[in-house]
C-alpha cells in the first residue's frame, strides 16, 4: 500500500486538484438539478413561476397595497368602491374583538382572553414530553375548572355571565378541549371493550363505534339539538352548549376509539401472554402492561384525530352556536359590512390554521422521534 | 389469511370445570359483568325511551311515518326528476337523497382525479412543483371544510351578474347565478350509444378474462385491444350513426336578466362540489404519495431487469403493489366526501339533511326526520363499505 502512494505521489503533485464543475455543485448545480433538468422540467418550473409571481403580485395589491385598513364609524363606502381591487380589512378591525369573543361583556373581555392564554398554555404543556407522567391529569383537570369558573364567574368580584352569551374563539377551544378531554377515557374503554372475550359487551361497542362511525357530525348535532329535550324528564333542561359538546364526544370518542383499537392490535401478543403469566388481574394487565405501550404508539395519528376534530367543531354553526366561525359569519350580517366574506373568512381561517398547522407540525416531529427510538 | 396455520395447541382445550357459584371463577365474573353493564346501558335507553314517549304524549306529536304522503309545500330549487311543491314530503326527500348523490358521486371522481394528480406533483422531481402541491396540501388540510365551503360561496356570490359574468372560454360563463356549461341536446340516439358502450365495456371486461384464463395455460398472449375498440368506441359511434347522428349543441346564452339554455350549476351546487373536490384531494393527494412511496424501489429496478416495458413496470408491477396501500385510507376518504356532504345545509344546497331538517321543523316529527338522516346515511356508507372490502379483497395478495 505504502509504495503505491509513493510511486503515485510524483504524479499527482503534478495534477492540480480541480474542484467539480460549476454547473454540477451549489447554487447551479442545484438549481439544474431541482428546476431545469430537462426540458419538460424547465417548463413546467417557468410556467409555475411565472403564474407564481404574477398571482403573487395580484395578491399583495389586492391584501396590502389597495387595501382600506379602518373606516370611521361604519362608513363602508370607501370598502365599497374598491369592491374587487382592494381588500376591506376594516371589517376585522371594527369586528375583531366580536369573532374572538362573541357578545361576551365588552369590559369583561380580558376573561375569555385569559382563558385562551390558559388553553394554549395547557396545549404547550401537554406537547412537551418531560410532563408526560400521571401529574399532567391534574394539571387538565385544574386549569379547566379555573376557565370553568373565569368564564362564569359570580365569584371572586367577577359579574356572573351566562353561557348564551359565552361566544367566538374560546367556544371552539372548550368545545374542542373539554370534548377530547372527556372523549379520551370513553375511547380507552371502547377500544378495550372491542377487543374484549365477553360477547355482550364487545356487542355494544361494535355497534355502538359503528353507528357513530356511519352518520355524518351534523346528524348528531340535530339530534342534540330538536331531539335531545326529548329525551330528558319533563322540566328538566340542559343548555344547548353543553348538548352540542354532549354530541362532540360521543362522536370523538367513536372515531378515537378506533385509533386506540389499532395500537392495542398492534402490540404483540406475547405482551399479553407474559402479563397473564405473571397473573396479572385483567385491570392491572391492561393498565400496566398494554396501554402504556399501546397509547405510546398511537400518539401520531391521535394528534391527527385531534386535529380533525379541532376542525369539526365549526359544525356547531349549523345548529347556531356562537363559535369562532359562527362569530365570523354573524359580524358580516350586518348591512354595513354586507359582501366582506372573504376577509373575515381570511382572518378565521388563520387563526384555525395557526392552531392546526402548529399540531400537525408536532405529531410529524413526535412521529419521526418516536419512530427513531424504535430503530435502535 | 395469515391464520391458515393452526396452532396445534390452541386445539387442546382446557378440562371443562363444573361452574361454580363463586367470585374467584372467570367464566361467573364474566356474566356478573356482562349483565352489569348490560343492565345499566339498557337501564338508561329505557330511562330516555320513557321521558321521550311521555314528552310526545305531552306535546302531542303523533310518531310514525304517516307524514311521508302528506303535501310537502316546499320549494326545491334542484331536482333530476320532476318535482313541485304540491308533491309529497316521501318524493322531496327523495330528490334530497339524489341531490346528495348528485354532489357525493361526482365529488369522489374529481377528487380522486385531482387528488391523484397533486399527490404525483408532491413525488415530482422538479422543486417547485413538489414545493407548491406540499404547501396545498398542507393549507388544505389545516383549514375546517366548514369554512372553505362559506368562502368559496362567498367568492361566488361576490362575483358580476350574469350580464358582467365571467366568460373565459367560448360558452363557459361564470356569474352569481352559477357556472353555465354548453351541453349536447339529449337525443335517443345518445342512450342507444351510451347503452352499446356499456355493454361493449362488459364484453370487453368477460373477453379480457377469458383471454387471460388462456394465457395462463398456454402462455399466448391474445391482444384485447382490437376487441375493446370494436365494441366500446366502433360499435356505439355505429349505432349513433346508423340513428341519423343527431348533434346539436346546446349553448347557454343569455336573455334578458339570465342565461337560457346550457348545463347549469348553482352557485350552492358548485361551492359545494368546489369545497369537497379541493378539500378531499388534499388527504388523497397524502394517500396516493404514501402509496407510491410504499413500493420499495428495487420492484422497479427488479421489473426493468426483466425487460418489462415502462408502462408494464407501472401496470403490472407497481401499481398492484401501491393500489393494496391505496385502497383502504381511500375507502374512507370516499364515506367522508358522501358525510361531508351534508355540510350543504350551511350555503343552502338542498341535500337530504337540508331537506329532512325542513320537513322536521314543519312537521314536527324530530325522531324520524333525524332517523331518515341516519337511514340514508348508514346505508350509502354501508355500500361504499362493502364495495371497496370486495374491490380491496380482490387486489389483496394472496399469501399460500
Amino acid at each position: 500500500m505504502s509504495d503505491i502512494t509513493l510511486n503515485a505521489s510524483a504524479k499527482v503533485a503534478e495534477a492540480v486538484p480541480r474542484s467539480a464543475p460549476i454547473s454540477q455543485v451549489g447554487f447551479v448545480g442545484w438549481l439544474r438539478t431541482n428546476l431545469f433538468s430537462g426540458w419538460l422540467s424547465t417548463a413546467v418550473t417557468l410556467a409555475l413561476g411565472y403564474l407564481i409571481i404574477r398571482w403573487a403580485i395580484g395578491f399583495v395589491d389586492w391584501a396590502i397595497i389597495n387595501a382600506v385598513w379602518s373606516v370611521p364609524n361604519n362608513q363602508t363606502q370607501a370598502c365599497r368602491d374598491l369592491r374587487g381591487t382592494g381588500a376591506c380589512w376594516a371589517v376585522v378591525t371594527e369586528k375583531h374583538r366580536f369573532i374572538l369573543f362573541g357578545t361576551y361583556p365588552y369590559e369583561e373581555h380580558w376573561r375569555p382572553a385569559l382563558c385562551i392564554a390558559l388553553f394554549v398554555g395547557l396545549y404547550i404543556v401537554s406537547a412537551m414530553r418531560r410532563f408526560w407522567r400521571k401529574e399532567l391529569a391534574l394539571i387538565w383537570v385544574g386549569v379547566l375548572t379555573l376557565i370553568g369558573v373565569l368564564m362564569w364567574g359570580g365569584v371572586l368580584g367577577m359579574p356572573y355571565v351566562p353561557q348564551e352569551r359565552w361566544g367566538g374563539l374560546v367556544i371552539t377551544l372548550i368545545l374542542a378541549t373539554f370534548g377530547l378531554a372527556l372523549a379520551f377515557p370513553l375511547a380507552v374503554l371502547v377500544a378495550l371493550g372491542r377487543r374484549s372475550k365477553l360477547p355482550a359487551i364487545k356487542a355494544l361497542c361494535v355497534i355502538y363505534v359503528e353507528l357513530i362511525r356511519g352518520v355524518p357530525l351534523i346528524s348528531l348535532l340535530f339530534m342534540a339539538s330538536v331531539m335531545f329535550p326529548l329525551f330528558l324528564p319533563e322540566g328538566m333542561n340542559i343548555d344547548k352548549l353543553l348538548r352540542a359538546q354532549i354530541a362532540i364526544i360521543l362522536f370523538a370518542g367513536a372515531y378515537l376509539a378506533e385509533v386506540v383499537r389499532g395500537g392495542l392490535q398492534s402490540l404483540s401478543r406475547g405482551q399479553y401472554e407474559a402479563a397473564d403469566a405473571l397473573g396479572l388481574s385483567y385491570w392491572q394487565k391492561t393498565g400496566f402492561i398494554i396501554l402504556p405501550q399501546a397509547l405510546r404508539l398511537v400518539i401520531p395519528p391521535l394528534v391527527n384525530t385531534f386535529i380533525g376534530f379541532f376542525k369539526d367543531t365549526s359544525l356547531v354553526l349549523i345548529i347556531g352556536i356562537f363559535d369562532l366561525l359562527t362569530a365570523g359569519k354573524t359580524a358580516i350580517i350586518e348591512p354595513a359590512w354586507q359582501g366582506f366574506g372573504i376577509e373575515v373568512y381570511l382572518t378565521v381561517g388563520a387563526i384555525y390554521f395557526i392552531f392546526c398547522f402548529a399540531m400537525s407540525k408536532y405529531s410529524q416531529s413526535l412521529e419521526a422521534e418516536l419512530n427513531r427510538h424504535r430503530r435502535h | 389469511m395469515s391464520q391458515t396455520t393452526i396452532d396445534p395447541r390452541s386445539l387442546r382445550t382446557p378440562p371443562r370445570r363444573p361452574l361454580r357459584l363463586s367470585w374467584s371463577d372467570e367464566r361467573v365474573r364474566a356474566i356478573v359483568w356482562q349483565i352489569l353493564v348490560v343492565g345499566i346501558i339498557g337501564a338508561i335507553v329505557w330511562w330516555l325511551w320513557s321521558n321521550t314517549v311521555h314528552n310526545l304524549e305531552v306535546r302531542r306529536i303523533a310518531t310514525g311515518f304517516g307524514f311521508l304522503s302528506r303535501e310537502a309545500g316546499l320549494p326545491i330549487a334542484e331536482n333530476l326528476i320532476p318535482y313541485s311543491p304540491t308533491d309529497t314530503y316521501f318524493r322531496a326527500l327523495l330528490i334530497g337523497l339524489l341531490n346528495t348523490l348528485k354532489v357525493a358521486v361526482v365529488g369522489i371522481v374529481l377528487a380522486t382525479i385531482f387528488g391523484t394528480l397533486i399527490g404525483i406533483a408532491r413525488l415530482s422531481k422538479n422543486w417547485l412543483l413538489s414545493k407548491i402541491a406540499g404547501v396545498y396540501i398542507e393549507v388544505i388540510r389545516d383549514l375546517p371544510l366548514l369554512l372553505q365551503l362559506l368562502f368559496w360561496y362567498a367568492i361566488l356570490q361576490g362575483l358580476p351578474g350574469p350580464r358582467q359574468a365571467l366568460h373565459p372560454v367560448d360558452g363557459v360563463f361564470l356569474s352569481n347565478r352559477g357556472l353555465k356549461l354548453p351541453w349536447i341536446e339529449w337525443q335517443d340516439a345518445h342512450s342507444y350509444a351510451l347503452l352499446a358502450f356499456a355493454l361493449g365495456a362488459l364484453f370487453t371486461w368477460f373477453y379480457r378474462r377469458d383471454a387471460i384464463a388462456k394465457r395462463i395455460i398456454d402462455g399466448r398472449p391474445r391482444p384485447v385491444w382490437p376487441m375493446a375498440l370494436g365494441c366500446m368506441l366502433v360499435l356505439p359511434v355505429a349505432i349513433w350513426a346508423a340513428a341519423g347522428a343527431p348533434w346539436t349543441v346546446d349553448w347557454p346564452e343569455l336573455r334578458g336578466f339570465n342565461f337560457r339554455g346550457g348545463l347549469n350549476m348553482s352557485p350552492e351546487y358548485f361551492a359545494l362540489l368546489l369545497g369537497l373536490t379541493t378539500y378531499t384531494a388534499g388527504f388523497i393527494a397524502e394517500i396516493v404519495r404514501a402509496g407510491i412511496l410504499a413500493v420499495p424501489h428495487g420492484q422497479w429496478e427488479a421489473a426493468q431487469a426483466l425487460g418489462l416495458r415502462p408502462g408494464q413496470v407501472l401496470k403490472q408491477v407497481v401499481l398492484p403493489q401501491a393500489l393494496r396501500v391505496i385502497i383502504p385510507p381511500m375507502t374512507s376518504q370516499y364515506l367522508n366526501i358522501t358525510k361531508n356532504s351534508s355540510l350543504a345545509v350551511a350555503i343552502g344546497y338542498q341535500d337530504i339533511v337540508s331537506i329532512a331538517n325542513t320537513t322536521l321543523n314543519q312537521t314536527g316529527q324530530a325522531i324520524e326526520g333525524i332517523a331518515i338522516i341516519m337511514l340514508v346515511y348508514l346505508s350509502i356508507s354501508l355500500s361504499i363499505s362493502l364495495f371497496m372490502n370486495w374491490y380491496n379483497a380482490r387486489i389483496a395478495l394472496v399469501e399460500r
